[in-house]
């Protein structure tokens, strides 16, 4: 049984094979409702992403004709549950281009995908006095678990530098890769700035020390192409919820060499082959991994959302959201006392910044009610505000259903804030 | 709800200029206060003459709420007796959740919160100075122990 319904693969480009974000809109409910009383201008897909239709309709139709649990049964409903969940790992594993689906475990999100190599893998290989190398630029998804597993393990947790411009200082990164760093752990872009790392090299770097490298894909997965294969990369994680898909359901991708030798991290059902109350034997990969019941409606959800994706086309959606990246840097230079904060030559479509003498939070609260969402805070990196010496930004984050009117009502609520601060 | 039902004019003069900002030092009473939602930290440091509040000073970065906030509250509560600024407190937490709450006793200037509790993801940032004063109230400083409250 697929997971995903047919799309009408037509309209979603222009004559000129540009994405057509209105088309694009269409499919997305929520974004045709009003926040007080204006239309929704939602610019906070970095957050969390909106739904299509068609991940809403794959996830009703299994629930409304599929749903019983998975790996168990007999019955029809059982193994036609156990296809489609087992389908979209098959549609993860090509969306990624891992070799197999052994490598494709599903996981709550980013953060469950770091906490359980942190965990698993740390818990086994990391020793006293050794390191894990990360960056200044890391979502605490990326900082705390390594923080914990070092702290189990009396290992150190070292961060590597930021240039001013908001891009990680290469050079130190390197200076900081010694014969104690066990791990790599790297954020492929930054949520808080936008930075897109240039992590082939770095783990091309890493490798030619031995060191295996994970990237913590949440903010990528949505924006450009991932293959892992040619990443060359150990782990992959990433959340559902960056990348049109349901909350409660992500992946962490692991090379087999390194899944296999890892142990289990939760014990329960599905993670076994049997159970005797001396010892049990654990199941294979990928389910080692999986500990109970996961969540199916959310993989199969997740498996629509991808299939969403490649039908907009991946290179299509990030050429539309660089187009944007760059009406809105223009547009946001212009504005009086805004200062922007991550400005890398290679970014995604994520836009900080800071507007002198008002808070980023009165900001946020202004722009609401123009029906603006932006988010506003500390973006879960409070290093990276603690390198600039702010305690927040205003962030501004693209999707496929973004578009230039978008950034115009942006613009148009940021001088109404300053008309309230006059 | 309109947008300067929260930013009153009263407000935003308190946040152009902020009265009574910086530290008292030494202080009698101490307390610093976090709201990890911002990431703002605000500092109170306060005098004390017999049972009175004598003086009050408030350090720190935040929203213009927060920071508003706290000018109001240097104003109001300095030279009360402490029972009077435990009462302000207790009234002003339910000026600032409550809805259509009838002040029993007099708030002044304070009474320009009141368009906060219609903005619900603001209201901690308006009272995070008045429990980090109450912290402060409730222990008496050491210098290296000023206790720390957080709003969430
Ligand atoms: C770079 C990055 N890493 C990790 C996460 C955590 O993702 P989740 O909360 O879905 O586990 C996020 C989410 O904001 C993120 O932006």
């Amino acid at each position: 049984m697929s997971a995903t319904l047919p799309l009408p693969a037509t309209g979603y480009a222009d004559a000129n094979g540009r994405l057509c974000a209105e088309r694009v809109r269409a499919d997305f409910p929520i974004l045709g409702r009003e926040v007080h009383g204006r239309p929704l201008v939602y610019l906070d897909s970095a957050a969390s992403s909106q739904q299509p239709r068609a991940v809403l309709d794959a996830v009703e139709r299994y629930v409304t004709t599929t749903h019983a649990n998975v790996h168990r049964g007999v019955h029809v409903l059982s193994q036609d549950a156990t296809a489609a969940f087992e389908g979209a790992r098959e549609t993860v594993r090509r969306f990624i281009n891992a070799r197999s689906t052994r490598e494709i475990i599903f996981t709550h999100g980013t953060t469950e995908a770091i906490n359980l190599v942190a965990q698993a893998w740390g818990g086994a290989q990391l020793r006293s006095g050794d390191e894990v190398l990360i960056t200044h630029l890391e979502h605490h998804a990326n900082i705390v678990p390594w923080q914990m597993a070092c702290a189990r393990a009396g290992a150190t947790l070292v961060a590597a530098p930021l240039t001013p411009n908001g891009e990680l200082d290469v050079e130190a990164f390197a200076a900081l890769l010694v014969p104690r760093t066990r791990l790599v752990a790297l954020a492929h872009v930054s949520n808080a700035l936008g930075t897109v790392l240039p992590v082939a090299d770095l783990i091309a770097l890493a490798h030619a020390r031995g060191v295996p490298v994970l990237l913590d894909g949440a903010q990528a997965i949505a924006h450009q192409r991932v293959d892992v294969q040619q990443l060359d990369c150990d782990f992959y994680a990433f959340s559902g919820h960056k990348i049109y898909a349901p909350t409660g359901i992500g992946v962490l991708y692991g090379r087999e060499s390194l899944l296999a030798a890892m142990p289990p991290w939760q014990g329960g059902g599905d993670m076994i082959l049997s159970v005797a109350i001396e010892r049990s034997t654990f199941n294979e990969l990928p389910w080692k991994f999986e500990a109970g019941t996961p969540n199916i409606s959310g993989a199969i959800g997740l498996g629509a959302a991808l299939d969403y994706v490649d039908t907009l086309g991946r290179e299509r959606v990030a050429a539309h959201e660089q187009m944007l990246l760059q009406i809105a840097t223009a547009r946001l230079r212009e504005v009086p006392g805004l200062t922007l904060i991550g400005t890398a030559r290679d970014k995604a479509g994520v836009i900080s910044f800071t507007l002198a003498g008002i808070h980023p939070h009165d900001v946020g609260t202004i722009l609401d009610r123009e029906g603006i969402a932006i988010r506003t805070g500390h973006h879960c990196a409070m290093p990276v505000m603690t390198y600039y010496g702010l305690p927040a930004t205003v962030r501004a984050s693209f999707g496929c259903y973004s578009t230039a009117a978008d950034i115009e009502a942006l613009l148009a609520g940021l001088q109404r804030v300053r008309e309230v601060f006059a | 709800m309109e947008i300067r039902d929260l930013y009153r004019d009263v407000i935003l003069d308190h946040n152009r200029s902020p009265r009574n900002f910086g530290r008292l030092d030494p202080a009698d009473a101490e307390a610093v206060g976090h709201n990890p939602l911002c990431g703002d930290s605000l500092s109170v440091t306060v005098r004390f003459e017999g049972d009175r509040l004598s003086e009050l000073r408030f350090n720190g970065q935040g929203c213009a709420i927060s920071v508003a906030s706290a000018s109001l509250m240097s104003e109001a509560v300095s030279g009360r007796p402490l029972g009077e600024v435990e009462a302000l407190y207790r009234e002003v937490h339910a000026l600032l959740t409550e809805p259509a709450h009838v002040p029993g006793i007099p708030l002044g200037k304070l009474m320009a919160l009141a368009g906060v509790r219609e903005f619900p993801a603001r209201v901690k940032c308006a009272s995070l100075c008045w429990h980090t004063l109450h912290a402060a109230l409730t222990r008496p400083a050491h210098p290296s122990a000023a206790p720390a409250v957080s709003t969430e």
